[in-house]
C-alpha cells in the first residue's frame, strides 16, 4: 500500500488520533509530550503512532497534511494541528467544542482544571 | 548548523513585511516566534502558521532541519 494511503487508513482508523515522538506512555520530545498530555488528562481515548519508530511514517505524515513538524493532531480524520494550537484551543476551550461536535467522550471537568491552572 | 534569532526574523519578515515579529531563544535550535499580521485575518490557526512554516523555507524539515523547535504563536493585529 502506499504510505498516502497507509496514512489514511491510519487517521480515519480511530475518531482521535495522534502522530507524535514516542508513544502516549513514553513521549520523546517535550512538544509531543504536551499534547498526550492533555488527551490522557481530559480522558480521550486516542490511537497514538510513533513516528519515530518508521521514517517512511514520519516523513509521510508531514506530506499528508503539509505541515512539518511533530506532533499532528487528527479528529475523525481532518488534521487539527500541532502543538501550539492544540494548546491554545485546549486553553480557549475550543477543543471541548470540537470534541462535542464530533462525539468524541472527555472528561469536562479535567478540561476545566487545565484551564484554572493555566488560566 | 544551528540558525540564529535573528536569522529566523530575517526570513519570517520576507515574507511579512508589515507583521509584528517576536522571536526568542538562543540556543541555536529552539526558540518562540509571534507574528501578528493583517495577512492572517480570515485564516483559521493551520492556515496561518502553514504560512509562517512556508516562509521559514524548509528550515523546520526533516531530520536534518536545522530548526529543531519553534513554538510558534500567529495573530491578527488587534
Amino acid at each position: 500500500m502506499a504510505i498516502e494511503d497507509q496514512i489514511k487508513e491510519t487517521v480515519t482508523s480511530s475518531d482521535v488520533v495522534l502522530f507524535m515522538k514516542g508513544t502516549k506512555s513514553m513521549p520523546q520530545c517535550g512538544f509531543s509530550s504536551r499534547v498526550a498530555g492533555v488527551l490522557n488528562f481530559m480522558g480521550v481515548e486516542f490511537s497514538d503512532v510513533n513516528v519515530l519508530a518508521d521514517d517512511a511514517i514520519r516523513q509521510g505524515i508531514k506530506d499528508y497534511s503539509d505541515w512539518p513538524t511533530v506532533p499532528q493532531l487528527y479528529v475523525k480524520g481532518e488534521f487539527v494541528g500541532g502543538c501550539d494550537i492544540i494548546t491554545e484551543m485546549t486553553l480557549s476551550g475550543e477543543l471541548d467544542t470540537l470534541f462535542t461536535e464530533n462525539g468524541v467522550a472527555f472528561d469536562q471537568d479535567a478540561a476545566d482544571k487545565i484551564r484554572e491552572a493555566n488560566g | 548548523m544551528p540558525i540564529t534569532a535573528h536569522e529566523i526574523e530575517s526570513l519570517l519578515r520576507e515574507s511579512f513585511p508589515d507583521a509584528t515579529i517576536n522571536v526568542q531563544g538562543d540556543d541555536g535550535a529552539h526558540y518562540a516566534a509571534e507574528v501578528i499580521d493583517e495577512s492572517f485575518r480570515g485564516k483559521n490557526r493551520v492556515q496561518q502558521q502553514r504560512a509562517v512554516y512556508a516562509a521559514l523555507k524548509g528550515k523546520m524539515d526533516g531530520n536534518n532541519g536545522e530548526l529543531h523547535a519553534l513554538a510558534l504563536t500567529t495573530k491578527v493585529p488587534d
